[in-house]
């Protein structure tokens, strides 16, 4: 089984990546994780590489091998949709976050992102993580906010998924981030879909 | 703790330096290497310091091995090259205590100025070489790799690479152990390295490889797992487990201690597989050694030496079919790292940019000034370099060039290796403008302390060293310090300095916006009625400032409160008044 996040430096997809995995650990099955995130802060494109089953080999996910894209930003999505098996599952932030060659209006943002991820993905989740965040009452709960929607795609226990993230966060913002993972829970699910996403045991 | 976790490789390497009972640690902060040391400074066992350079570091530890303690220096692959000279005699001298020296390569280049393949490192210097291919092995290997340390009287090279490094896997903790190698002994013949004790050592080293070779052929960190013998493959590190998700069912030679070479294993490998691969990142390093061998292989004709390896091409190089991916797509913008929204240095490559000088950049968060819009740097070689390039270019210029030229280096390269550069300059008394940009950190790896922030690895306070006390015993005259969120006096200081004709200093000073965020004061906005769609502000590359089409299609400026720091940069620039704080 292979999830990949993909987003922006700063959106807290290394954090979202440990939480899996330590999350993955609870269940007792071999994990593996990589990221690439030299420029991590700096804006550039971050992505990190979750493996989990029986026995997991290589920490990189081979070309078209990727279960569940979780997509911080919609671009990024679009970037590594040639990552995702045929028939995957892709869940995206709603957020739009400019390059500088966009935000100095000199390259248009993509069009139609949405119909492109459908052209592979059998599934694609579409949320607004930061409104939900904001709602949560804390902006940087963005990626807690998409484990949430994740996690209507795993079938894992609500309860370890608390229990890691409470260990993460230790009293910081704990509350927010936990009203913040189940605010992406309620939202993937209300799109009604049956994904059948099951972890091998 | 669990005994069951989940380590990053650099994790590991830190518990394995504690379950080894290693006593002293050094080094320098560089990706892929620091969390080794942010990671062992958890263990009160062990001290633990950020050297001011790598050089710094191994001697460190070398001293530390020779006193009696376990030692281990860490640092990424450019950074040995700085390490290199003490590396190469320690060699000779060899230990009294375990010594193990880290280099984390950065195949594929991530964070680092070249790719350079650090297995030639033990070649060179003579050392043995464990490479760990995951988390479990990086902590296992750090512990062999104390014992052979001690066994054989030398240093160790733990080759690492960043898929191990910032990889994490499955780790099973130990006890650690007490080690009480002892205390130093005076031993002239073997620690002072004069002409007639290293001739003797030379011979000691050699004979000592021979011994180095044989273990190599019975350890078993090297070893076969045998499956179907048309096809055997020869591996080390993560390139292993690629290898194994690729084509499960080969026979594989999986090499753990990689140099020196067991070439008595190989040799038998080779003879009972019909076609021999061998896969690993970067240089033919293992190839190029079997194949003196006598041995015929299959390597870099079919497997790329540029870049990282990954599944993907391991399969292509090994003829495994992949399915192709019909993805329908248009165009994605690439997305490059930028300079932070507030960052303190945008102002002044800004400032720079209007100058017309030449200018000499070094390794840090402000070589991303080389990125449109800012674009205001000439080259960058490696930590220290910039003072003795903008020197060299000066020396070259000829009459007619009146162009300023000027080195920018941060607070804690310039403590690395900017120092000697400077006296240089004003030795020879060339004229050119040293502009050291203090954010009191090591920001472009996460903030790392150093000598002039006055915090220690620990966090603890420090003495903190002075950087403008500094600069004028080293003999500069001209020292300006401003503050880089004030254009116009960042002007004025520049123009000074560059007019002064001999060499001057400008020292900007102002925290990373990483770690002290505290600038924001009052939100900030663009007025659209006043903006008249003139563009300047985006030539900063902030982040923060985004464009929007307006009637008539014409651009205009609006800044993104969920990014702004308040460093109010933008209102300097804007010509027409429209960028504004908002009342409070």
């Amino acid at each position: 089984m292979n999830i990949r996040l993909a987003g922006v430096g700063g959106q807290g997809i290394l954090v979202a990546s440990e939480i899996l995995c330590d999350m993955l650990l609870a269940s007792g099955l071999d994990v593996k994780k990589t990221e690439v995130h030299g420029m991590a802060q700096r804006g550039g494109t971050v992505i990190s590489d979750v493996r989990f089953g029986p026995k997991v080999y290589s920490p990189i996910v081979p070309e078209g091998k990727v279960d569940i894209l979780l997509a911080f930003e919609q671009m990024e999505a679009l970037r590594y949709l040639p990552s995702l098996k045929p028939g995957g599952t892709v869940i995206v932030n709603e957020q739009r976050i400019f390059p500088s060659s966009v935000a100095s209006g000199k390259i248009d943002y993509p069009e139609e992102i949405e119909k492109c991820l459908m052209t592979v993905a059998a599934n694609v989740i579409s949320i607004n993580a930061l409104a939900l965040a904001k709602k949560a009452g804390l902006v940087k709960a963005v990626n807690v906010c998409l484990l949430g929607a994740l996690a209507t795609c795993l079938n894992i226990n609500e309860p370890i998924w608390e229990a890691v993230i409470a260990e993460k966060f230790k009293g910081r913002n704990l509350d927010a981030n936990l009203r913040a993972f189940e605010l992406g829970c309620e939202a993937s699910l209300m799109r009604d879909l049956k994904l059948g996403v099951v972890i091998p045991k | 703790m669990k005994d069951v976790v989940l380590f990053s490789g650099n994790e590991a390497i830190a518990r394995g330096a504690f379950e080894a009972g290693v006593r002293v640690a050094a080094g320098y902060p560089g990706t892929p290497s620091t969390e080794i040391l942010e990671n062992i400074v958890q263990y009160s066992s062990i001290y633990a310091e950020w050297a001011p350079n790598e050089k710094v570091a191994f001697e460190v530890a070398l001293g530390a091995a020779y006193g009696g303690a376990r030692a281990l220096a860490a640092m990424k692959h450019v950074g040995v090259n700085v390490a290199s000279d003490p590396l190469l005699t320690a060699s000779y001298t060899g230990v009294n205590a375990g010594l193990v020296l880290v280099s984390a390569d950065d195949p594929g280049m991530h964070s680092s100025q070249n790719e350079q393949d650090n297995r030639h490192y033990a070649r060179f210097a003579k050392i043995p070489m464990f490479e760990p291919s995951d988390s479990q092995e990086a902590k296992d290997f750090t512990i062999r790799a104390f014992e052979v340390s001690e066994e054989y009287d030398t240093p160790v090279l733990l080759r690492t690479t960043t898929r191990v490094n910032h990889g994490k896997s499955v780790v099973r903790l130990s006890k650690p152990k007490v080690n009480t190698r002892g205390r130093f002994e005076r031993n002239f013949c073997k620690y002072v390295m004069v002409p007639a004790h290293g001739i003797k050592r030379h011979a000691i080293v050699e004979e000592r490889l021979i011994r180095l070779r044989d273990l190599s052929n019975s350890i078993d960190l090297n070893f076969i797992e045998w499956g179907y013998s048309s096809i055997g493959i020869i591996t080390s590190g993560v390139s292993y487990h690629y290898v194994k998700e690729v084509l499960p069912d080969a026979s594989v030679l999986k090499l753990g201690m990689t140099y020196p070479l067991p070439d008595k294993l190989i040799q038998s490998f080779a003879g009972k597989v019909k076609t021999l691969y061998v896969v690993e990142e970067l240089d033919p390093f293992l190839e190029d050694q079997i194949r003196a061998l006598g041995i015929n292989v299959i390597g870099k004709e079919r497997f790329p030496k540029i870049g990282e390896l990954n599944p993907t091409l391991v399969a292509m190089g090994l003829g495994v079919e992949i399915p192709k991916q019909e993805a329908e797509t248009v165009p994605v913008p690439p997305r490059p790292p930028t300079l932070c929204a507030g960052c303190p240095h945008r102002g002044f490559f800004y400032v720079l940019r209007k100058l017309g000088a030449i200018v000499a950049g070094d390794i840090g968060c402000y070589t991303l000034s080389v990125l449109p819009p800012l674009e205001t740097m000439d080259t960058c070689v490696c930590m220290g370099a910039s003072i003795g390039n903008a020197l060299g270019i000066k020396r070259a210029m000829p009459q007619d060039d009146n162009r300023p030229v000027i080195a920018v280096i941060g607070d804690s390269t310039f403590v690395h290796a900017g120092i000697p550069g400077l006296i240089d300059a004003v030795y020879n008394g060339t004229a050119i403008t040293v502009c050291i940009l203090d954010n009191h950190t090591t920001a472009m790896t996460g903030g790392q302390n150093h000598p002039a922030s006055g915090k220690t690895l620990r966090g603890e306070d420090a003495p903190r060293l002075d950087l403008v006390a500094l600069v004028r015993a080293v003999g500069v005259e001209d020292v300006y310090i401003v503050d880089p969120y004030d254009l116009a006096a960042l002007e004025v200081a520049l123009r000074n300095a560059i007019q002064a004709g001999k060499p001057s200093v400008v020292i900007t000073n102002r925290p990373c916006l990483l770690n002290d965020k505290k600038i924001k004061n009052r939100a900030i906005a663009v007025n659209l009625e006043a903006c008249t769609g003139c563009c300047l502000c985006f030539k900063l590359g902030c982040p923060a400032i985004e464009s929007i089409c307006t009637d008539g299609n014409r651009l205009k400026a609006k800044i993104n409160a969920d990014l702004c720091s308040g460093c109010e940069v933008c209102i300097q620039v804007c010509r027409s008044g429209a960028i504004q704080c908002e009342k409070e």
